[in-house]
């Protein structure tokens, strides 16, 4: 048995593994090469130029506005989603309490779970379009019942001091449903004893999901942030659709500012992968980061 | 391996998945090279053949899928195989021209012939930078394949020729012939009594008359507001003359803080500041603010002359829409009320390292026939850049009174091409300055300067090649 065992790992390590290197791992090597010249995308031909890009990219107002945004997207959608995520995945697992003792949702929990998934199961783009006309300033789902109730209407996405919060708003509505779900997961492994005790102790809700339920769920919860943070320093694909940045930047994001320096409204190749290698190590340190400070000792349940 | 494990190593495939979506643009610039010429097809010359077409050569067309469809196209690819049996046309036809392009320019395969068109068009500038595009002026002197005596620049319309040059090389040929200017209901303007205004005063006059009758006087596309800068410009150039466009287009020192551009975004202020502009029309895209517009909730709308086969689904019977240009600031303006901006549109170009540069540029000979251009207007309700090709066709209402704003504006006719040159400027930073002027968050001098702030950023960036327009 022992005898045939490396031949049999490589055969199933080296392919995946050189898959990885041609597709994953060259092209972002090339990156940081064409970063470091003026490509400008429709020839063979590019000269390096050492680090101009990334000195034009200091002073680039452009990508600070975009890079202010999606520090604020970094601050509070990992955050909000998370909360509303517990806060759902706690009521549809334990909410119901009323009566009988025992640990059970609210009524209707198997209907909600089904429901807080639908954006999951919808492409992106379908969530951007959708959302465009919710947001529609005369014929929206949201402005007729802001005038249904008597009350004046922003433009929503045609307003800078709007535009940017209904884009977030769109961005944790069509994340909390994923996360309502894994932290549901997770809650179930918990062992139903840990709850009937607290109970016992005549702890509430509030004290419950406290001491309780975030420190046995502090792995996933991490996870969490991890995956957040990255998708808040990404968002291109919501931001490209719904507004493109606009109005007058004020949705801006630094993916969007890449894929338009590169195939938008120039075809600056080696200045956009600039803006991708400072991409990259942004997303590597907030990751690192994020890992690091939520460290904590383990729980073993048996 | 526990859970916490596989979460923590899937998040770490994640965070390395999200920034390769941008680096992926990096794909090889080692490759390709200089192979082009090497094995290009090339016939003889002949005055039957006078760009020397291989008659057997394959010919590869890409056409952007937008508002004209890729029908036309095919008709000219059967003319085409009509003078040449025996060459096998491959066309297809996509949105994405930038996305799918890209690396066959890179990898020094290019198609013979690109519609590069719509919002993913290659940025211009870039293309010609890096000598991507083929010199078309063979084909300019080259005689038309259906007018008898004269050269395909003698059928041509004037400004069309100028239009895809850069520093005086002829490369972008652009097929349609667009009018810009403001539309309105023939049929709302009749119903209601009122009509169309020729000076500033009047029109404010007129809209404060609509406004009375509960209809907005005007809506624009908010979340594309560049489209209110065509109409801004051209009230700058009817009082200032041609030289406020050419100092734009040169990126001259404060081209944007004119005398004239100042009078004109003076003027524009006032549908701002008098509430003529239809509630929300900022959070309106292009075609929610134009079907708007053909709902009759607004009287107004700045466009060119694609709008009528844009909106055909959505326009009721009977509305009958008519171009006209924009109202003069006063009688000291340099040139007529009947003066519009008219400009050829809809870029084909043929790559330099195209394997059939001489097949491209018969396959425009072809499209610049009289025939060609006919059958192209018959097909999708659009003007060519070919002189009279629209004689004896029946043009729908819209066109029609395109083709007679053309004939009254004449000689005085006007046009920029700043947004070739730099498309980043009227894409990007002229559309958010007009963003923040028709939404009333700024005034006249602030979105001037807020232009002049992008004019000088795009002078002052070394790695954008300048253009100079010739007078």
């Amino acid at each position: 048995m022992k005898h045939g065992k490396y031949p049999l790992i490589a055969t199933f390590l080296v392919p995946p593994l050189l898959l990885y290197v041609v597709f994953v791992v060259s092209p972002y090597l090339q990156a940081f090469q064409i970063s470091t010249t003026d490509w400008l995308g429709y020839s063979a031909e590019a000269n390096p130029v050492g680090l101009a890009n990334f000195k034009a990219l200091w002073r680039d107002d452009y990508v600070w506005n975009a890079l202010k945004n999606n520090a604020i997207l970094l601050a509070l959608v990992p955050v909000l989603t998370i909360v509303l995520g517990l806060f759902f995945a706690t009521m549809l697992n334990m909410g119901g309490r009323k009566g009988r003792a025992g640990v059970t949702g609210v009524r209707g929990t198997a209907v909600y779970r089904t429901v807080y998934f639908f954006p999951q199961v919808l492409s992106v783009v379908i969530i951007a379009l959708l959302w465009k006309e919710v947001y529609h300033p005369s014929k929206g789902l949201l402005t007729s019942a802001t005038n249904a109730v008597g009350l004046a209407a922003p433009t929503w996405l045609g307003d800078p001091r709007t535009a940017f919060w209904c884009v977030l708003a769109v961005m944790i509505w069509s994340n909390v449903g994923f996360y309502v779900v894994l932290f549901g997961a997770a809650m179930s492994a918990v062992p139903k004893e840990i709850y009937e005790a607290v109970m016992l102790d005549g702890a509430n809700r509030l004290t419950t999901l406290r001491k309780v339920t975030i420190p046995l769920l502090w792995d996933t919860v991490q996870v969490a942030w991890v995956y957040l943070a990255i998708f808040a320093l990404d968002g291109f694909i919501l931001v490209q659709l719904m507004t493109n940045g606009g109005p007058n930047f004020s949705t801006d994001v630094i993916g969007v500012r890449m894929y338009d320096t590169a195939f938008g409204s120039e075809t600056k190749f080696g200045y956009a992968s600039a803006i991708g290698v400072v991409m990259f190590f942004l997303t590597l340190s907030v990751a690192v980061l994020a890992l690091r400070m939520g460290r904590r000792d383990r729980i073993e349940y048996s | 391996m526990n859970r916490r494990d596989i979460l923590r190593r899937t998040a770490a495939a994640g965070l390395l998945a999200t920034p390769a979506a941008g680096l992926l643009a990096g794909c090889a610039t080692g490759g390709g090279g200089d192979d082009g010429g090497g094995d290009s097809y090339r016939g003889t010359k002949s005055e039957q053949n006078p760009l020397g077409v291989a008659e057997d050569a394959p010919l590869e067309v890409v056409i952007f899928n937008g508002g004209f469809g890729e029908e036309y196209a095919q008709a000219h690819q059967a003319m085409y195989t009509d003078r040449y049996p025996k060459a096998k046309i491959n066309h297809s036809a996509t949105q994405e021209i930038s996305k799918t392009l890209q690396p066959r320019f890179v990898d020094g395969t290019p198609p013979d012939v690109v519609n590069n068109s719509g919002a993913g068009q290659i940025d211009f500038n870039g293309l010609v930078s890096q000598n991507a595009l083929a010199d078309l002026g063979e084909l300019l002197d080259a005689p038309s394949l259906d007018v008898p005596g004269r050269t395909v620049r003698e059928t041509l319309l004037p400004g069309a020729v100028e239009v895809g040059s850069y520093d005086g090389k002829f490369l972008v040929m652009n097929y349609t012939y667009t009018v810009y200017g403001i539309w309105h209901s023939t049929k709302l303007f009749a119903d209601r009594g009122w009509a169309y205004a020729k000076t500033w005063d009047d029109h404010i006059a007129l809209c404060k008359q609509i406004k009375a009758a509960g209809i907005a006087p005007w809506t624009y596309a908010g979340i594309h507001p560049r489209y209110m800068s065509w109409p801004v410009i051209s009230t700058a150039i009817k009082f200032g003359g041609p030289q406020v466009a050419t100092a734009i287009d040169n990126l001259e020192p404060n081209a944007w803080r004119s005398d004239a551009m100042r009078m004109a975004a003076d003027a524009w202020h006032q549908i701002v500041k008098d509430r003529y502009i239809l509630e929300g029309s900022p959070g309106l895209d292009h075609k929610q603010s134009q079907t708007a517009w053909c709902q009759g909730k607004a009287a107004f709308i700045s466009c060119g002359s694609w709008l009528e086969s844009e909106q055909a689904d959505v326009t009721p019977a009977g509305f009958d829409m008519t171009v006209q240009p924009t109202p003069s600031l006063g009688a000291s303006d340099k040139l007529p009320f009947e003066a519009i901006r008219g400009t050829a549109g809809e870029p084909f170009m043929v790559p330099a390292k195209a394997k059939n540069v001489a097949g491209g540029l018969e396959y425009f000979r072809v499209m610049l026939s009289r025939q060609g251009a006919q059958d192209f207007t018959r097909k999708v309700a659009s003007l060519t850049v070919v002189a009279g090709a629209t004689d004896g066709v029946e043009l729908p209402f819209g066109l029609g009174t395109v083709v007679k704003a053309l004939d009254a504006s004449g000689t005085n006719g006007f046009n920029w091409v700043y947004n070739n040159y730099y498309r980043k400027l009227e894409r990007n930073l002229v559309d958010a300055a007009c963003g923040e002027f028709f939404s009333g968050r700024i005034g006249p001098a602030e979105f001037l300067d807020q232009c002049q702030k992008g004019a000088d950023s795009i002078a002052q960036d070394s790695s954008i090649t300048k253009y100079k327009r010739a007078d």
